[in-house]
């Protein structure tokens, strides 16, 4: 399980050790970089600004250590080649215990100053933590609600649900401007990854589990995002436009979405599932409430067992022999992986593609008394969670 | 586009000429020059009468060092098949803007990017390391050959049957559409029901029984055959690496075997190991693939710095600097490398401490690292150093490879990689290290120890050519990919609709175009060096002042490698023997027993790759054929104990008078 409280000594510390590192050593960097269009160095977000000045602050600790190898290098080839016999040549020199300490302390301290900001770093900058700041200047008080997005990777196409909004959108993403956003992130198929170099770092989108990003923009404009982790044949038209707009014009983009948008129930959500290329900006105004829980436990098709119940039953001792023929209601992948035998003779036999019907008539008191408990499991936020929501938990 | 319906039939199983991909006019034009020149080949063999020599003399041999010459051939073959591919890739991103959808539909552009990984890792920079260790090894310890030499032969076969596989998949059917290591569910019989990824599954599974024996056999012959007085303290650098990158290929490798094994059950009988649904668990397969693909780069590189050290120490006409650090740190890497696989996938949703781990150990590696960086430096400090080609390369690697050990560094720290993950700047930072470590190294020990190999120097000034168009053109390369990770720009796109991007892509298209006139100088370095052999034949068998044991012996070395194991007082024995004014035994030669040659390496690799495509194509009679096959001629080979012979003591002495005559030659001269 994560912590979700931020522990707060680390926070101060970091903030002076960052600050002093970005002063002496980063800041001729990010004059360097300043000019050029680079979004990775350059971004609109508060996360990535500071995943940003971790790149640079790591850059500058090891030119201190890369600038003279490569100075020495050269000098080192130029003064001792062979026709230089002004040169000193000794061919037995090649113990020195001094030079020994030098050249495995020096990488080794500088690993150690690397590895302490990576530490602090990585915890203060965990895509699962809750932002404690919108910038260097304005902290977040202490339970103050995120607005929520959930993320689905679709083949080959973004969709966005908010729920506060009740809406949801196709390869368009719109976030109003200085409110941290946490996102639960989801693929119905393959591997993803959602990033938006603008506002905050990657994170896998990846089928029955669900990430979590936490981000904020802290100004207005339009950005891409796209998936940055290949899936299939469509994966270079994975794009959705980001745009980050001010709180009023956010409403005003809800209200029109609503007006004018269709509904997204599974029926619409199962056809829009099926691969497709190069898709429009969609907007529905209305979204089934559960759709995206449904999604992560891999069981939007009607009469499919979601993963978080199968797991529950499970805990409660499974289903004995009736669980062995009870495939089609976990069968998952489209696409027709139920049409796909496998390549052996016999292992497809029409058994296995038979719903057990007995099953769900003898259990229907096991499944119904599960059901309270699945459906507090599944909630991302319960102190206990069902296995496929989350890797490596 | 391909024909995925299930129609399978009894004799031919999945194949039919819907296979033939006659509907891609690239692969069509491929196809014909590769048959048109293979049929040439063929029927030059044939008319100079050449077949039985290459079965007698390279492709039934055991001999170490002919191994070692066709892993390097293997290696240069598919460098070129891997490089096709990498100026295809170049090409398409260079043109693809503004709606123009390039030469390559998704199907084929996949399975491209696909192939240039996989061959460039399993089928080149491998036979390349594997090669270069097989040779040098056994002549660095004085040893006759490797522990097992039937094993060696037969292993070669095994690498060589893989990389059959992967061509064939060239022009019959497909190959996998996935990257390079094929992850589920995306490789999943769901989303990849085709015979791609079986071409890849199988592949690779043939290829790495020949590695994991490999490295097997190296270990054995490292710990068991070194001439006596060579403790461990007294190995040359090249073998201490080519010890730690043996003990992780033996213990990562069976990782990979078990990790496609279960992905193959998940396609062929069923299983849900990697599926998403019945509670299969894709990112159990990232884990078990990155367990065994860290280390891989451990083992291509660790003996590219022993090559290093090895050059460095010879063109400095100096001992190593800081010999036991180098040792030291070397067996660090190797332990370390076990350590760091989760790097690879910080952006997976790990919990900070994992991530804070993964990328501190990451870090720790860069210090043993840095230490054999400063120790190269400081063994070129007060020395004499001759700038041949070998230090060239060398100079070249130290400048390239500390700019990707540092971006190395930077990907390591996990908010810095959630920016620059699967970016270009990824693609850059491990080419750069790549490239500019194994693929710099690999032409250094070529050009290093090719006179040992054939008795001849490689020309100078073609080999510069080659080093002018290669340095620049991978800097020009792939500055502009790093540059681009900086702007966000993903890997494996294949369109792009951002048009300021296309002049990065397009600079690095001439940078592979400087790259492709670097393969072609290489390529006439060759031909050129093997036509004017007379004027570069050295009869010493000691062209550079070497310091370590393959220097001792005549170029190329007897087949018995030392007509008297040579016995060690120090590091850098041949230096030592040199130095001290140790004399040649010019009598007393007693008989040399000697593995004797045995066709059962290529032909057990032959029925393998015929089980292997009945796999890929579910041919299942002829899958239980090979297999049985497999099992009787295996089993028949142990009955064979005809297997060595003497080679008598007049032979010795004649060989040994000859070199005796050579020596005088080089004296009088």
């Amino acid at each position: 399980m994560r912590a979700e409280t931020p522990p707060r000594r680390l926070r101060t510390r970091s903030d002076h050790l960052r600050r002093a590192l970005r002063g002496a050593l980063a800041l001729p960097l990010a004059a360097l970089v300043s000019g050029c269009d680079w979004v990775v160095l350059n971004p609109s977000g508060d996360i990535a600004r500071q995943q940003a000045n971790l790149v640079m602050v790591s850059t500058a600790l090891m030119l201190l250590i890369i600038v003279p190898v490569m100075a020495l290098t050269v000098l080192f080839a130029w003064r001792y080649r062979s026709a230089n016999t002004e040169a000193a040549y000794d061919p037995e020199w090649h113990h020195s215990t001094k030079l020994e300490l030098v050249i495995w302390t020096a990488p080794l301290a500088i690993i150690i100053a690397l590895g302490s900001i990576t530490w602090l770093a990585t915890h203060l900058l965990d895509p699962y933590r809750p932002l404690s700041r919108i910038d260097d200047s304005h902290a977040i008080a202490p339970g103050t609600k995120p607005m929520d997005v959930e993320v689905v990777a679709l083949d080959w196409k973004w969709l966005f649900i908010y729920p506060e909004q009740k809406i949801a959108t196709v390869n368009e993403l719109v976030l109003p401007e200085g409110r941290p956003v946490r996102f639960r992130i989801t693929s119905s198929t393959v591997m993803n990854s959602f990033y938006v170099p603008a506002l905050a770092g990657q994170i896998y989108a990846m089928p029955g589990m669900e990430t979590k990003l936490h981000a904020v923009f802290n100004k207005p404009g339009t950005f891409t995002g796209f998936s940055a982790n290949f899936s299939g044949a469509g994966f270079s038209h994975m794009r959705f436009a980001t745009r980050s707009v001010t709180g009023d014009a956010f409403n005003a983009w809800v209200a029109g979405v609503k007006k004018t948008g269709s509904d997204l129930d599974r029926a619409t959500y199962l056809e829009l599932d099926k691969p497709s290329e190069k898709v429009p900006v969609i907007h529905y105004a209305s979204v089934s409430p559960d759709l995206f829980d449904a999604v992560v436990n891999m069981c939007v098709r009607p009469g499919k067992l979601c993963t978080g119940e199968m797991a529950a039953i499970d805990a409660h001792g499974g289903t004995g022999k009736a669980g062995l023929l009870n495939v089609a209601a976990l069968t998952y992948d489209k696409q027709g992986r139920e049409q796909v035998s496998s390549a052996a003779p016999g292992f497809a036999d029409a058994n296995l593609h038979r719903f057990v019907r007995d099953w769900c008539a003898d259990n229907r008191p096991l499944r119904a008394a599960v059901a309270r408990d699945t459906l507090s499991l599944a909630r991302p936020d319960a102190a206990r969670q069902p296995a496929p929501a989350h890797p490596l938990s | 586009m391909p024909n995925h319906d299930q129609t399978w039939s009894p004799l031919l199983g999945r194949l039919s000429l819907d296979a033939l991909p006659l509907h891609e006019p690239i692969l069509v034009a491929t196809f014909a020059a590769v048959a048109l020149g293979g049929i040439a080949l063929l029927a030059a063999l044939t008319y100079f009468r050449l077949w039985g020599y290459l079965w007698k003399e390279w492709f039934t041999s055991v001999d170490h060092k002919k191994i070692g010459i066709m892993y390097m051939v293997l290696g240069l073959v598919m460098f070129l098949r891997g490089f096709a591919d990498a100026l295809m890739m170049r090409v398409q991103q260079a043109v693809a803007f503004n709606g123009n959808e390039g030469f390559f539909p998704a199907h084929h552009y996949d399975q491209v990017f696909t192939a240039h990984g996989v061959i460039m890792i399993f089928f080149v920079a491998m036979p390349f390391v594997t090669g270069l260790m097989n040779f040098v090894v056994p002549l660095q310890i004085g040893a006759r050959d490797v522990s097992f030499p039937f094993l060696n032969n037969f292993s070669f076969w095994m690498t060589a049957s893989g990389a059959a596989l992967v061509m064939a998949s060239l022009f019959v059917g497909e190959f996998a559409q996935t990257g390079w290591l094929s992850y589920p569910p995306l490789s999943g019989l769901a989303y990849s029901p085709g015979v791609g990824v079986d071409y890849y599954i199988w592949a690779l599974q043939i290829a790495g029984v020949g590695t994991t024996l490999s490295g097997i056999n190296l270990i054995a012959t490292i710990v068991k055959m070194r001439a006596p007085g060579m403790t461990m303290m007294r190995m040359p650098v090249f073998t201490w690496t080519a010890l730690c990158t043996n003990v992780l290929i033996v213990a990562s490798f069976p990782v990979l075997t078990a990790v496609l094994a279960l992905l193959s059950l998940d396609r062929y009988v069923g299983t849900n190991f990697f599926t998403n649904d019945f509670g299969g668990s894709p990112m159990m397969y990232v884990n078990l693939i990155w367990i065994w693909g860290h280390p891989e780069v451990y083992i291509l590189i660790l003996p590219i710095f022993g090559v290093f050290s090895e050059v460095t120490s010879t063109f400095c006409s100096k001992r190593l600097f800081g010999y036991t650090s180098m040792v030291y740190a070397s067996v660090v890497i190797t332990v370390l490398s076990y350590i760091v696989w989760l790097h690879h996938f910080f952006t997976m949703g790990s919990g900070a401490s994992v991530n804070s781990f993964f990328g501190i150990t990451t870090m720790v590696i860069s210090i043993p690292t840095g230490a054999k960086m400063f120790n190269w430096l400081f063994t070129m400090y007060r020395g004499r150093i001759r700038f041949e080609l070998p230090m060239m390369w060398t100079v070249a690697f130290m400048l390239t490879f500390v700019i990707g050990g540092m971006t190395g560094v930077m990907l390591a720290v996990p908010p810095a990689d959630f920016v620059l993950h699967n970016s270009l700047f990824l693609i850059a930072h491990f080419h750069n290290v790549i490239i500019g470590g194994v693929v710099f190294g690999t032409f250094a020990a070529i050009n290093y120890w090719w006179p040992k190999a054939f008795g001849f120097k490689l020309d100078p000034f073609w080999g510069k050519v080659s080093f002018w168009c290669w340095v620049p053109g991978f800097w020009l390369a792939f500055t502009p990919l790093y540059i681009m990770g900086l702007m966000g720009v993903t890997r494996r796109m294949r369109v792009f609709d951002d048009a300021s991007l296309q002049p990065y892509f397009i600079v690095a298209a001439l940078g592979a175009g400087l790259i492709a006139c670097g393969i072609g100088a290489m390529l006439v370095q060759y031909g050129v060096s093997i036509m004017r052999r007379e004027q570069l034949r050295d009869e010493t068998g000691d062209p550079w002042g070497g310091r370590t044991l393959e220097w001792s012996t005549s170029s190329p070395p007897p087949a018995y490698n030392f007509a008297f194991t040579p016995v060690i007082h120090d590091i850098d024995a041949w230096e030592d023997m040199k130095r001290n004014g140790v004399t040649r035994p010019l009598e007393g030669f007693r008989p040399i027993h000697m593995p004797r040659n045995t066709g059962a390496g290529i032909i057990l690799a032959g029925i393998s790759t015929v089980f292997g495509f009945a796999m890929i194509w579910h041919i299942w009679w002829m899958a239980i054929a090979g297999f049985a096959t497999l099992l009787l001629t295996a089993i028949a080979h142990t009955f064979n104990t005809n297997r060595s012979y003497h080679i008598s003591a007049d032979m010795v002495a004649k060989t040994e008078a000859e070199r005796t005559r050579q020596l005088a030659t080089v004296e009088g001269a």
